[in-house]
């Protein structure tokens, strides 16, 4: 293949995992600009997700797009519970300390994991896509469920970000982020907000998941890579930045795919955690994120 | 005249440091009442133990028929009070507008509140899409005041107010204070300097050691102003 259709189709897969990738962060960032904790079970959620859609999709059965969208719909749903349910049980009774936090989600990764490889098992398991449509360019076909899943990221990073900045359910929750004392002094349920955000953040994983999992398997312990990628992101982004994330999520996600393709996969999490280190070392608060009170 | 608010033997702790020991308060219906002492005294405290933003560990704090040491800190601002914390705390990454709109939708106020309050502060009505953080001291101490007035609250805890403002804002200040007293608001203003005070109580506690030594009428303390040096210091 000549470069040029090469590089057009390492930015296609690029911007695949860019897409993934961003909505992973967005749910990671969202937990922590709003309660700083730092969700070490964040990937765990991820996994959850797919798992969830394998099997979904898999008690179903029928055609592959009835299955995919079912999954698309319950699976971050029961994340969603799940993470609602672990923040009422776990976190809140810890007073949100932040180093007790992070123990208490590493306990959580843990028990994930382990319960899903008893009961979904070691194997890798593909979700057949809603449809198998190949877009045919001059050079090399390519599959229009990636294109896809990149679109349904944009919608829903949209949404969110409408979300934050149109409703009022977005000024409480940003109220909460800058200010938990004053919010409660204004009637806001800080509470309610914390557990809400919580499990917003793990169902903006799980639906991230349910995307990639046509493309790339269910497997246990598909988690820590998400977990890191997005960690590198919020941090090159800036904490709680909602177009930090976005950028850094493009950056990475691209980089990611492109040097991967033309070098190696190893070349690429160098260059990520180079960036990391940079942006620590020269801009602390991220690219976007605002200096703290 | 009838007591809007009542505070009777109130222990609050910062961890193990007792704060409050055994406070009492009470406050009149559409009086303003200033809470008076040194630095440490318990008076920013006594205001948190009020919104429940500092758990009580003993004692009562009275709205009307409502015991507010009971309920979570978002019910009290339901209930009818409104806080300005020390230092304004607005939320500094928004809009004046929006800093409005957390106000009113506390007690799911509506438009009527929005232009009464506006009209109250119409410097505010200028700067509705400017990024709080970026107005001068006074417009946002006039912004955290607007703020909590969205509530329409029976009870306004002001923590000094006047904190670093210029002359002409500490009037603007206490005209609005003495207006709102003159609608029934009942008003609890702490304070460090009595000349701030003066013009605007109508009486004056005077905080130590986290209990009320003493409650004085603004006459009084005109008359004999030597509970001020006890209790304040060199002032």
């Amino acid at each position: 293949m000549a470069f040029g259709p090469h590089l057009l189709l390492a930015t296609l897969e690029g911007l695949v995992s860019a897409a993934v990738l961003s909505l992973t962060a967005l749910g990671l960032s969202l937990v922590f600009g709003v309660m700083r904790i730092v969700n070490v079970a964040h990937g765990e959620f991820f996994m959850l997700g797919a798992v969830l859609a394998w099997a979904i999709a898999s008690t179903l059965g029928g055609h592959p797009a009835l299955g995919f969208f079912a999954a698309l719909v319950l699976s971050p749903l029961i994340v969603g519970a799940i993470a609602w349910a672990s923040e009422r049980l776990v976190l809140s009774r810890l007073n949100y300390d932040p180093e007790a936090t992070i123990v208490a989600t590493i306990g959580l990764l843990y028990i994930i994991q382990q319960l899903a490889l008893t009961f979904y098992g070691p194997e890798a398991r593909p979700v057949a896509p809603p449809f198998s449509y190949r877009l045919s360019l001059p050079w090399f076909g390519y599959s229009a469920y990636k294109l896809s899943v990149v679109a349904a990221a944009i919608v829903l990073l949209l949404s969110v970000w409408l979300v934050l900045t149109r409703t009022k359910i977005g000024l409480v929750m940003r109220a909460t982020q800058y200010d938990r004392e004053t919010a409660q002094a204004f009637a806001i349920p800080v509470e309610r907000v914390y557990a809400g955000v919580f499990a917003l953040g793990a169902m903006l994983a799980a639906i991230a998941a349910v995307l990639i999992v046509p493309i790339s398997q269910a497997h246990y312990l598909m988690g820590q890579d998400p977990l890191l990628l997005s960690f590198i992101v919020v941090i090159i982004g800036g904490l709680g930045s909602l177009r930090g994330t976005l950028v850094a999520a493009l950056l990475i996600g691209l980089s990611d795919g492109i040097v991967s393709m033309f070098f190696s996969p190893t070349l690429a999490k160098m260059i990520a955690t180079l960036l990391v280190a940079m942006v620590l070392v020269f801009r602390p608060q991220g690219l976007f994120g605002a200096t703290q009170r | 005249m009838a007591d809007a608010l009542t505070i009777s033997g109130l222990d609050c702790y910062y961890g193990e440091v007792q704060v409050l020991r055994g406070l009492d308060l009470s406050l009149c219906e559409g009086e303003v009442l200033c809470l008076l002492g040194r630095n440490g005294a318990g008076k920013t405290t006594t205001l948190k133990a009020i919104m429940g933003l500092m758990r009580a560990r003993a004692g009562s704090i009275r709205l009307g028929d409502t015991e507010l040491t009971r309920l979570p800190a978002h019910e009290v601002p339901k209930a009818g009070i409104a806080y300005v914390p020390q230092g304004r705390r607005l939320f500094a990454e928004m809009t004046v507008a929006e800093n409005i709109e957390i106000g009113l939708n506390a007690r799911n106020k509506g438009g009527s509140v929005r232009e009464r309050v506006l009209d109250l502060f119409p410097r505010l009505r200028e700067r509705l899409k400017q990024r709080s953080g970026t107005l001068s001291g006074g417009e946002q101490q006039m912004l955290a005041m607007a703020r909590a007035l969205c509530l329409e609250p029976k009870v306004l805890l002001l923590d000094e107010p006047t904190e670093g403002l210029m002359p002409s804002m500490i009037t603007k200040i206490r005209e609005t204070v003495a207006g709102l007293s003159a609608m029934g608001v009942s008003t609890i203003l702490v304070e460090q300097r009595v000349d701030a005070v003066l013009p605007v109580a109508n009486r004056v506690a005077f905080i130590e050691n986290g209990r009320n030594r003493e409650t004085v009428s603004v006459e009084a303390l005109r008359a004999d102003p030597s509970a001020v040096n006890r209790y304040v210091g060199v002032g």
